[in-house]
């Protein structure tokens, strides 16, 4: 008697995420597509709630009249001199806190006390103490750029495998060999990761401190857009911040490829 | 040179590992040490390398090192060791680049060390791109580069399969006929110890104590199965209980 055949029923796949190229395209053009018809149709108060047209008027206004540039590179030199200082500075003391015990034991108590702090609350110290200039902006960048860069760096070295570190002291290597040639490019995807929180930590703090008291910059722009009730530009300026964070990401993405090759 | 190892006692957080080893290596000698888990062979191996400071005892060097020995006791690691943002020549290169060599010599010999491993096709390749066998021959390319006077592998094929660890006893051997060092090889495997060594060094289970050196009377090339089945049987003979109380232990911990 032949015994009756049945197939194994397929039970696997899904749960693996895969890209499609077009659903993020779609996504965008049906928000976009969605928004602009509620405003034509008169569903969207416009004096509250601009259309997407209006707001490409807003930013092809700002670029015929040259505010655009001036507003971006004001806010761009700020975080660019603020993040470096901030990080130059983090990254010698995260990474002594590394290396070294006692660093780690005299500045883990004051990173852990200070980092909590919102940097932006500083900001009227630092005006009072470097006045209401570009000094106090960077400064209130950099301080809010260096603590999570010294945590991000010490952690890095942490996790940086001993077994390395042992190998290279059987060969006979320097101390500072081991820094230089293991420790650090052990340390590379930890302290990029924490580039990425800082850049959005600058972007943050450079809106802010412009809030306070700046003439040019994508946060003066956004709050006088604001206050004279011209919500084509300010959603314009939160657009500008959006593209903004996109770039630098982008451009912190790329260097993650080059210097991350190996992993 | 000869290696003398006297009274190398090792407390961790006051639980004696190690206790009392005394052992004379002979230059050129290849000696395995073997022991159930947890008797401290690869404690032993960190001291004897300077890369542990024992509670009590001390290891001593008789005679010179070869001139050209760049670093006297070098090591083959178990997980291989490598930098993984290093390519393979440059890992290699790693063990040279604090000595003062000209550019050429520092070349050479990376290419030679690369040569005699088998890895000359492979220089510019980052570690993640190799299998297990070739990074283990990374790390033995490595530790050849510096000409050591004392080679340290510790459990060298253990992260390997049977396959592979097969093809690098082989390696090994092939190695080990051109280059002059003396051997200190750990592992937990006793084929790897009856086919390699010279003389078995059995350590008993924690505190780690010798219990009996075996010397193996066979040439390397005529080690393989029946001739040295009578060594690994007596090896086995020698660890097995031992080996099952390990097992069987809790860690602590």
């Amino acid at each position: 008697m032949a015994e009756r055949t049945a197939p194994v029923p397929f039970r696997g796949g899904g749960f693996q995420p895969r890209p499609r190229r077009l659903v993020p395209v779609a996504v965008f053009v049906a928000v976009i597509g969605l928004w602009q018809l509620a405003s034509a149709r008169g569903w969207l108060p416009a004096l509250f709630m601009p259309s997407p047209w209006q707001i490409v008027g807003a930013l092809g206004d700002m670029i015929d009249s040259g505010t655009l540039g001036k507003h971006i590179g004001a806010s761009l030199s700020r975080i660019a001199l603020g993040w470096v200082l901030g990080t130059s500075a983090g990254l010698a003391i995260g990474l002594a806190m590394g290396i070294f015990s006692a660093a780690r034991a005299a500045g883990l108590p004051v990173v852990s006390a200070l980092f909590p702090i919102p940097k932006i609350a500083l900001l009227p110290l630092f005006i009072l103490w470097f006045g209401i200039g570009e000094p106090s902006k960077v400064a209130t960048i950099g301080f809010g750029v260096f603590f999570p860069t010294v945590i991000a760096a010490y952690t890095a070295c942490d996790s940086v495998p001993r077994n390395l570190i042992r190998m290279g002291q059987s060969f006979g290597l320097p101390a500072a060999a081991i820094v230089w040639k293991i420790l650090v490019p052990g340390a590379m995807p930890g302290i990029l990761a924490g580039f990425r929180i800082t850049a959005s930590i600058a972007l943050i703090l450079v809106v802010a401190a412009e809030m306070i008291g700046a003439q040019y910059g994508i946060g003066a722009f956004i709050l006088s857009a604001g206050n004279l009730m011209q919500t084509d530009q300010l959603l314009a300026g939160v657009a500008l911040l959006s593209l903004l964070g996109l770039a630098v990401s982008a451009v912190l993405g790329a260097i993650e490829r080059a210097v991350l090759r190996w992993r | 040179m000869d290696l003398r190892l006297e009274g190398i006692t090792h407390h961790y957080d006051g639980l004696l590992a190690l206790d009392g080893i005394d052992l004379a290596v002979r230059d050129g000698e290849t000696v395995a040490i073997i022991g159930p888990s947890g008797c401290g062979k690869s404690t032993l191996l960190g001291i004897v390398g300077g890369l542990l400071k024992p509670t009590a005892g001390r290891v001593v060097t008789v005679g010179a090192p070869r001139a050209d020995s760049l670093n006297p006791f070098t090591y083959v690691f178990q997980d291989f060791a490598l930098l993984p943002w290093r390519t393979v020549a440059a890992n290699v290169a790693l063990a040279l680049e604090h000595h003062r060599l000209p550019r050429a010599e520092r070349q050479a010999r990376v290419q030679a060390a690369l040569a005699l491993t088998g890895l000359a096709d492979f220089a510019a390749a980052l570690p993640r791109q190799l299998s297990g066998g070739m990074r283990q021959r990374v790390g033995i390319a490595r530790a050849l580069v510096v000409r050591p006077a004392v080679l340290l592998l510790d459990e060298p094929l253990s992260a390997l399969d049977a396959q592979t660890r097969e093809l690098l006893m082989e390696d090994l051997l092939a190695i080990w006929a051109r280059e002059r060092s003396t051997r200190l090889y750990v592992t937990h495997n006793l084929d790897e110890a009856a086919r390699l060594a010279d003389r078995v060094v059995v350590l008993s289970r924690r505190p780690g104590r010798i219990r009996e050196i075996v010397a193996i009377d066979v040439p390397l090339a005529e080690r393989s199965g029946p001739a040295i089945a009578g060594v690994r049987e007596h090896l086995w003979a020698l660890i097995r209980d031992e080996a099952r109380d390990a097992e069987r232990e809790v860690q602590h911990g």
